[in-house]
């Protein structure tokens, strides 16, 4: 869901660039919380697994391929604020490094694929999480469906931010359905990635899945030693 | 889920793991991926905006397209920037990560 340059005009662009910048400044703020000594290099390969993820278009019908966008994958392993900045830090590479993306698109890009993807897949598997039985094993598919969601949430947004600024003169409702559905279809591929690799994480460190932590605490009785007080 | 046995598995072995992976998703499977627009992309062929999009700022960079510039087997260009583009997001995340962490007064390895 790249978006390129030239899809929405100037001042959206610089508007969801604004709304970026404040997204990724608070999830610094936030990921403080998430991040320690062995959860850091986690993100960064949370983070390389998903570009890597990303290069993988898989084929959805009538010649179109979707891939994985990996906001949620990135927030049920190591936390919603760190998910953002690995999915930022995708994002940015690959447009500077790989032309994928436009650059005055780039906020775009940030808010649809780091940011809506990520709030959607953390609250839904977060809420189904809470509200499941506290099993491991339904970590996997409680992440599975937050991933899911997210897709179509994405294109939602995205349609609504031609709404405001798109270039070109079109059916705004022909948009609407052609972006749903497709990236409905999408997001199966989307939630069973996701579901793969939560799964393969939670079966050898279910502690290493930060979206387990409090499933794993409640089931074991461990109590965890709070780290530092500074 | 069976193999719910008391020793962990380490974290520099599931770090490796998850290293290997990425780096044979980006520089090898990468070849067999879809080459069909993406859904954005299809839908704006579909309804008629494909064409605003204008040429891209880093279009003749090194790596554009994950491509790399001078590899001419089709095979090795896109294994080369996948591999690439892998390794320098694993830089720059983590070192942001780590940036970023609190700092535990002592270091416990795994």
């Amino acid at each position: 869901m790249h978006v390129p340059d030239g899809f929405l005009d100037a001042p959206t662009s610089i508007a969801t660039g604004a709304v970026a910048v404040v997204a990724v400044g608070v999830a610094l703020r936030g990921a403080r919380r998430e991040l320690d000594d062995k959860t850091a290099p986690l993100a960064g390969l949370v983070a390389a697994f998903v570009f890597a993820t990303q290069m993988l278009n898989f084929p959805v019908g009538a010649g179109t391929s979707g891939h994985l966008m990996g906001g949620a994958l990135a927030a049920v392993l190591v936390g919603p604020w760190t998910g953002v900045l690995c999915v930022s830090v995708v994002l940015i590479v690959q447009s500077l490094l790989f032309a994928d993306g436009g650059i005055t698109a780039l906020g775009t890009n940030i808010l649809l694929m780091a940011v809506t993807t990520v709030v959607v897949g953390w609250f839904v598997s977060r809420v189904l999480i809470k509200l499941l039985p506290k099993r491991v094993g339904l970590v996997a598919p409680a992440a599975a469906i937050g991933a899911f969601l997210s897709v179509p949430a994405a294109a939602a947004v995205f349609t609504a931010l031609y709404a405001v600024g798109g270039t070109a003169d079109i059916s705004l409702t022909t948009l609407a359905t052609a972006m749903l559905g497709w990236h409905t279809v999408i997001g199966l591929g989307e939630g069973a990635i996701t579901f793969l690799a939560v799964g393969a994480i939670l079966s050898v460190r279910p502690d290493l899945v930060y979206a387990a932590r409090g499933v794993i605490a409640e089931r074991d009785l461990v109590i965890k030693p709070k780290e530092s007080v500074a | 889920m069976s193999a719910a046995s008391k020793k962990a598995v380490p974290f520099k072995w599931v770090a490796l793991g998850i290293a290997v992976v990425a780096l044979l998703l980006a520089g090898v499977v990468s070849y067999y991926a879809s080459a069909n627009p993406d859904g954005l992309e299809y839908v704006a062929g579909k309804t008629g905006f494909l064409d605003s999009a204008s040429e891209h700022g880093a279009a003749d960079g090194p790596l554009a397209d994950y491509g790399t510039k001078g590899v001419d087997n089709e095979r090795l260009s896109g294994g080369f920037a996948g591999v690439i583009g892998t390794v320098v997001v694993l830089v720059l995340a983590g070192g942001l990560a780590l940036v970023v962490r609190r700092r535990s007064a002592k270091s416990d390895e795994a």
